[in-house]
């Protein structure tokens, strides 16, 4: 579904992502880890365009998207819904506004089934109470909540989540991720990517996971192979321990 | 020829600097010319965002128009004090209302009403899209494929362009309220004589200037602070560099656009 070919990315002399070669599968629950500055959240903005490469292709659903200019990038930038580190809801719109804002700005639907599809998904995030608020009177997970909402309103082919339950109480991180199986199971289309640092919820939820280091992939496979693997670098990221193999800066 | 042991020549580094800024400059120049065409691209697109075009034309008028009202009046009576004291000498109280009609409406009013409204209601733009760049907001906007410019900009020009030159006129008016209350309370000039020199001296020709300056200075408030407030850094002094960034900026280029426009309409168009 999503791959890159030799994708280098730099910011001046910092190098972020160096030769870098993924294969995403479709239909699938795919986590990225990689430890804080690793550039998983740089390799995200490359899959939707938001950043281009230095170097190398990404192929998205078959097409190349360094072909594309600057308009169509924004036409294909629909196929995707993004949960944002912390929301970004939009302040000034009430929870419901937030959530119809991808329809009422990509959709031809009427206003009846435009609100119908918003208030479903209100329901299946759980929301439906809290629709007529405003993002500040908001919890964290519920504005985590109200922004997987809006991200699955216009029924996008690709989700992507960036860092979904970095720094919430364990509750929400456990409801977050139960979401993200749900939404994973009842689209069977729907390909998840979820960057995140937690090992535990990637063995837990995912089919598939990558592990960046140092601008490549250090190992990349199904939650087993990451149990049983021998890597340093992986088992060092297992144990949390800041002795070993692994750089810091 | 006699050169020293070991001749070198070092660029100053004041000089070294001041060119680096000067390089950034024009970069920076070059962006910003970037972002004018876009505006104006944009402009065209649809959808026409007429609900946020007119949540921004209340926004800017109620944020303003007391302190244009407050502001208006106390210029057009200060001046009205200064002209009437000179005028007296020749026994010419009756122009004070012509003179500074004049002057109301050529220059005063743009230029007070740009700087109010640069304060009021540019920063407010700068503050409010730089706390949307900062958390994220303006990202989230272009990942659902939502032009930041079409949405964010676009309807806070036009607003402005619609809205401040209306907003100059009442300046201009009120101004010649406060003369009017200058030259009856303090100078004791006749009212019929007021009028009728009021209306000799001040031609709509010198209304349009006002107006059509303050037409130029709206685009201006609007683009500079909407674009510092898009360009933000991240973290939370961002948002009040942005502020301050926007507001010094928009005046420079006020009182720059002002003597170009003042400057062309003297040498060519009169
Ligand atoms: N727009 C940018 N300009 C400069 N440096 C950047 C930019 N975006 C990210 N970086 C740098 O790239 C590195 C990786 O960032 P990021 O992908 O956000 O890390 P993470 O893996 O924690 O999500 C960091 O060192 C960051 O400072
Ligand atoms: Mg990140």
């Amino acid at each position: 579904m999503i791959y890159f070919q030799g994708v280098s990315k730099a910011f001046g002399s910092h190098v972020v992502l160096d030769e870098l070669d993924l294969d995403i599968p479709k239909g699938k629950i795919t986590f990225i880890l990689g430890k804080s500055g690793e550039g998983k959240s740089v390799t995200i903005k490359h899959i939707m365009g938001l950043l281009k490469p230095d170097k190398g292709r990404i192929i998205v659903d078959g097409f190349d998207i360094s072909d594309y200019s600057k308009d169509e990038v924004r036409l294909y930038r629909r196929k995707f819904g993004m949960l944002f580190q912390h929301a970004a809801l939009f302040d000034s719109m009430t929870v419901l506004d937030n959530v119809l804002f991808p329809l009422r700005e990509h959709t031809v639907m009427s206003k009846k089934s435009m609100l119908s599809r918003a208030n479903e998904v209100l329901e299946q995030t759980g929301l439906p109470h809290i629709k007529r608020k405003f993002p500040s009177e908001l919890s964290t997970g519920e504005k985590k909540r109200v922004g997987l909402a809006r991200a699955l309103v216009a029924k996008p082919k690709i989700l992507l989540y960036d860092e979904p339950t970095t720094g919430m109480d364990p509750l929400v991180c456990e409801m977050i991720d139960k979401l993200i199986v749900e939404v994973g199971n009842t689209e069977k289309e729907l390909t998840s990517i979820v960057i995140s640092h937690d090992l535990k919820a990637a063995l837990a939820t995912s089919h598939n996971i990558i592990m960046l280091y140092k601008g490549k992939v250090a190992l990349s496979g199904s939650p087993d192979e990451f149990r049983s693997t021998k890597d340093p670098i992986v088992r060092q990221f297992f144990s949390g321990k800041i002795e070993g193999p692994m750089e810091f800066f | 020829m006699n050169l020293p042991a070991k001749f070198s020549f070092e660029i100053p580094e004041p000089i070294l600097a001041w060119m680096g800024s000067a390089v950034k400059r024009v970069e920076l120049s070059g962006r910003f010319i970037f972002y004018l065409r876009e505006i104006f691209q944009q402009m065209f697109r649809r959808p026409f965002r007429q609900k946020i075009l007119f949540q921004q034309i209340e926004f800017i008028g109620n944020q303003s128009v007391f302190i244009i009202l407050l502001t208006g009046f106390a210029t057009g009576a200060v001046f009205g004090l200064q002209i009437g004291g000179v005028f007296t000498v020749f026994n010419a109280e009756g122009m004070i209302g012509g003179a500074t009609g004049i002057a109301l409406a050529t220059e005063l009013a743009p230029l007070m009403t740009g700087f109010l409204l640069t304060g009021r209601a540019g920063s407010a733009m700068t503050a409010e899209i730089a706390i949307m760049k900062v958390n994220e907001q303006v990202d989230a906007m272009e990942a659902m494929g939502v032009h930041p410019i079409h949405y964010l900009v676009v309807p806070r020009v036009l607003a402005s362009m619609i809205i401040m030159p209306f907003l100059c006129g009442i300046f201009m008016f009120i101004g010649v309220v406060g003369v009017y209350s200058i030259g009856v309370a303090v100078f004791h000039v006749d009212e019929g004589v007021f009028y009728e020199k009021l209306i000799n001296l001040v031609k709509p020709a010198d209304i349009m200037t006002g107006l059509r300056k303050m037409l130029i200075f709206s685009f201006i408030i609007a683009a500079i602070s909407c674009r510092t407030g898009l360009a933000a850094s991240k973290g939370a002094e961002g948002v009040g560099l942005a502020t301050t960034n926007a507001v010094v900026r928009t005046l420079i280029f006020i009182l720059l656009a002002d003597f170009v426009i003042s400057y062309i309409e003297v040498r060519w168009l009169s």
